[in-house]
């Protein structure tokens, strides 16, 4: 089945005229910046997720919060599906337009609105880039604590509409822990505040409803995040290993400790050379697996918890351990992990970023299916992994100009999911649904489920215009699914040796 | 009905959810009741779930504990700390027969809330029987997972009225090594002041209560910030317990008749010029009210400074109103997924 909208299994769309759309918006709100030309509508055919393109009808560039509220007035009027955007980083396709619907580009809302100190917070535009708001923050010795790796870019409407992570998350948390307050507009045109400026809100807990709900639910205006003073120290020690099962363990060692490190990063063998020969990072390419493990936090406790972790690390088999002289080093360590998906980019014409997680205790078993599946597939494999918290970015690396290797790679990625699901873990960790994984929600959840799911987003949206076909998959796609891929009541990896 | 330690009673629970479907009639949810007073009275035949109850699976190296909905906290909170763990968002009750399943319906977080979040927070999935008689899973006992709506973190603090959670998955944290607690003698005004500059700074503060007479902290961490933030701050030491009968609202405060509201708040905002005494906590980000003014003065007083006031005390109105459009997404959510009304109806607001 075809990763874009199809509408036989995800339902149909409202027939849209392209220029009668144009007309009414160009009518109806005369100071919005319309794209509608083939070559203006190119470069938003896709998100960070690259391999699936699809021209949009239209692309449109509200910088005020009226021309968004007069969008989707007309688009809910004409019945229009309407596809949001941010930066446009996402890895799942979450921003994949439609042919048939509008892309909603928010991006042009990017100014902070206030910083208060007094009350750690920030309240923000949904097009703020994520870092801005550390940078604007550190004149206080606050930061924004969620960093996903393409912080530098991503915005901060997106970590809401996608509940983004990162590599500190163990320690402190998603998105959805580090926000107060979202204002939303919904597709019938209400405003909606969700969450407040105090701790807890009156009602449901919408907020949490509404973040990581991918633009199924509402458009998100306005954002109010939490600060956090920064660490007054952070140290990074680098650990070398001669199997990933011993670098595993010793990953579960150091939480047994009762230590909550800031970041606790793995990478295999073929992660660490990439990373190596593009950023010079000090790794030790010869390892079979490194752990990066960061603490923070005042100067006395990180000391004293460098000294046990060294020495867990040490009993569970460690080849070398070293500690980041200086800040400079703790930096170069962390910039080979945070580069590792474009380092291994230049050692493959192309990669697939999977994203499931899975209780940590199952890894090694899980990286030695994998490594299995990379060899019936014929696909080489680097893995990333977000260790502290069990979420694992294998990258499968292939050649988008083969024939048929694109196929095996989206193959090899969906039995790593349902790999991850057979095993207690989740499909997706912090990348999101999106377009990509919506055959394996089918596996990670019952039709009962999923009809739940949609009722929810009947509440919100009971045409079905926000973003459709992402997210939850229909019925229908699940059933067709399902009868390619045998795995009821059934050994989901019959050709795997059990152990 | 049987209570063991470790007993599965949904398939009952299933049955009672069903023959409220087929008698068109609504059910009450209660575990250990410890929170019965909070919400408007609820019509309906009694739904007990404390015979469904019993840790499903904990490992302390995954920090998941997961647990069915009847399970007492206090069990839980053995269990996890037998192995140095415990539940960072501090619920309250947990000595009064609170149930975990409670704890998630009510959301109601102890002193560490500020510092370390809510219960919403720590919940990784819940499983729960829906309106249309189904027991369904969301989410999972990972850290991370954000495939489908977050079904399970919307459960916390929706007071039954969305569906009846039976078992629950916790991200657990370990205990902290050291603690302190400190008592410095200075006003409120002063302390609400204090606290909003320490909070730029990362001082190990775990928990901040002024009760009338002092600003009570409890510092935690490793013993060297723990240390340097006591050296820091001088003060007078105090019993560990003294937390606890804060979060059970067992302290002098709490005493007698008069109304006592619970008003969240920015925690930086200054001192509420209101009739009656005031606690406050969570940084000033909570605040005990015992006061008989009319309760829309203490509603509008709040609102103004961007929070929002809840009746403790009986009240046909415990909730602070919610504004219209926002109502009417309840209403919708409520009927879409509840649709015969069967879950706690009118509990938290007439319309859901």
């Amino acid at each position: 089945m075809s990763i874009l909208y199809d509408e036989r299994v995800d339902g149909a769309l409202p027939p849209v005229q392209k220029q009668a759309l144009l007309q009414a918006l160009q009518a109806q709100l005369p100071g919005l910046d319309i794209l509608h030309t083939e070559e203006d509508l190119k470069p938003y055919e896709c998100d960070g997720l690259s391999a699936y393109r699809s021209t949009p009808m239209l692309v449109l560039l509200p910088h005020t919060l009226e021309q968004v509220r007069g969008i989707l007035a007309l688009c809910h009027a004409r019945q229009v599906p309407v596809v949001a955007r941010g930066a446009g980083t996402g890895l799942s396709g979450g921003a994949l337009p439609l042919e048939q619907g509008v892309l909603l580009v928010m991006a042009r809302f990017n100014k902070i609105l206030a910083i208060d100190p007094a009350a750690r917070t920030a309240r923000v535009q949904p097009g703020v880039r994520n870092l801005a708001i550390s940078q604007a923050a550190a004149a206080y010795g606050l930061y924004y604590a969620p960093d996903p790796s393409s912080q530098i870019a991503c915005s901060i409407g997106g970590n809401v509409a996608e509940n983004a992570g990162g590599v500190h998350c163990l320690k402190y948390g998603l998105t959805v822990h580090n926000l107060l307050k979202v204002e939303v507009l919904t597709i019938e045109g209400e405003s909606l505040t969700l969450g407040a400026d105090s701790l807890d809100a009156p009602g449901f807990d919408l907020l949490a409803l509404f973040t990581g709900s991918e633009g199924l639910l509402g458009i998100i205006t306005e954002v109010t995040v939490k600060l956090l003073p920064k660490p007054q120290v952070a140290k990074v020690l680098l650990a070398a290993f001669d199997s990933v099962a011993k670098a595993g363990r010793a990953v579960g060692e150091i939480i047994a400790a009762g230590i909550i490190p800031g970041g606790l990063e793995m990478m295999d063998n073929l992660a660490i050379r990439a990373a190596e020969d593009f950023i010079h990072a000090g790794y030790p390419v010869e390892a079979e697996a490194i752990l990066l493990c960061e603490l923070d936090g005042v100067e006395a406790d990180v000391h004293d918890d460098c000294q046990r972790v060294r020495a867990l690390l040490e009993q569970a088999g460690a080849t070398q351990v070293r500690e980041a002289c200086d800040e400079v080093e703790r930096v170069k360590f962390w910039a080979g992990r945070k580069n590792a998906f474009p380092a291994v980019g230049r050692i493959s014409a192309d990669y697939y970023c999977m994203d499931g997680t899975i209780p940590r205790r199952e890894l090694p078993r899980v990286l030695q299916h994998i490594a299995a599946l990379s060899r019936k597939y014929g696909l080489r494999v680097a893995n990333v992994f977000h260790a502290g918290d069990g979420n694992m970015h294998p990258l499968i690396l292939f050649d988008a100009n083969q024939p048929g290797e694109l196929e095996r790679a989206e193959a090899f990625g969906g039995e790593i999911l349902e790999l991850c699901v057979s095993v207690g873990g989740s499909i997706t960790g912090e990348h999101g649904v999106g377009r990509e994984k919506i055959n394996q929600m089918c596996v990670q959840f019952n039709s009962d489920e999923l009809t739940l799911f949609h009722a929810v987003k009947a509440a919100f949206d009971p045409r079905g215009l926000l973003n459709p076909g992402k997210n939850i998959p229909t019925l229908h796609r699940c059933a067709e699914f399902g009868a390619m891929h045998v795995h009821a009541g059934q050994l989901p990896f019959p050709e795997l040796e059990r152990f | 009905m049987p209570v063991g330690c470790d007993h599965d009673a949904s398939q009952a629970l299933l049955e009672q959810v069903n023959l409220a479907r087929a008698e068109g009639s609504s059910v009450q949810i209660r575990g250990g009741a410890s929170k019965a007073f909070l919400g408007r009275p609820v019509a309906g035949v009694e739904l007990d779930t404390r015979a469904h109850r019993g840790i499903v699976n904990y490992d302390p190296s995954e920090l998941v504990i997961t647990a069915r909905a009847g399970t007492p906290l206090r069990e839980l909170s053995a269990a996890l700390e037998a192995a140095g763990q415990m539940l960072p968002c501090e619920p309250p009750h947990s000595n009064d027969g609170a149930t975990l399943g409670g704890m998630v319906a009510a959301g109601l977080s102890g002193p560490r809330r500020p510092w370390a979040g809510s219960v919403r927070d720590y919940v990784l999935g819940t499983r729960v029987i829906s309106g249309l008689g189904l027991h369904l899973r969301f989410g999972g006992e990972v850290m991370k997972n954000v495939a489908g709506y977050d079904l399970s973190r919307l459960m916390a603090g929706s007071f039954g009225c969305l569906g009846l959670i039976t078992e629950v998955s916790l991200k657990v944290l370990p205990i902290p090594r050291c603690a302190a607690h400190l008592a410095l003698h200075i006003d409120p005004q002063q302390a609400l002041q204090r606290l909003a500059q320490w909070g730029q700074q990362g001082l190990p503060i775990s928990a901040a209560c002024h009760d009338g007479s002092a600003l009570r902290l409890r510092l935690e961490g490793g013993e060297g910030s723990v240390k340097a933030a006591r050296d820091q701050l001088g003060g007078e030491p105090f019993q560990a317990s003294w937390w606890q009968d804060l979060n059970d609202r067992r302290l002098a405060f709490f005493a007698g008749s008069t109304s006592l509201w619970r008003l969240s708040l920015p925690n930086h905002r200054p001192l509420l010029a209101l009739p009656g005494e005031q606690l406050l906590d969570w940084a000033g980000a909570q605040r005990w009210l015992k006061s008989e003014a009319p309760a829309e003065t203490i509603r509008a007083a709040v609102q103004h400074l961007g929070g929002h006031a809840t009746c403790y005390s009986p009240s046909d109105t415990p909730f602070q109103a919610l504004p219209a459009a926002l109502l009417r997404y309840h209403q919708q959510l409520k009927q879409r997924l509840d649709p015969q009304r069967i879950f706690n109806p009118g509990r938290m607001y007439t319309e859901i």
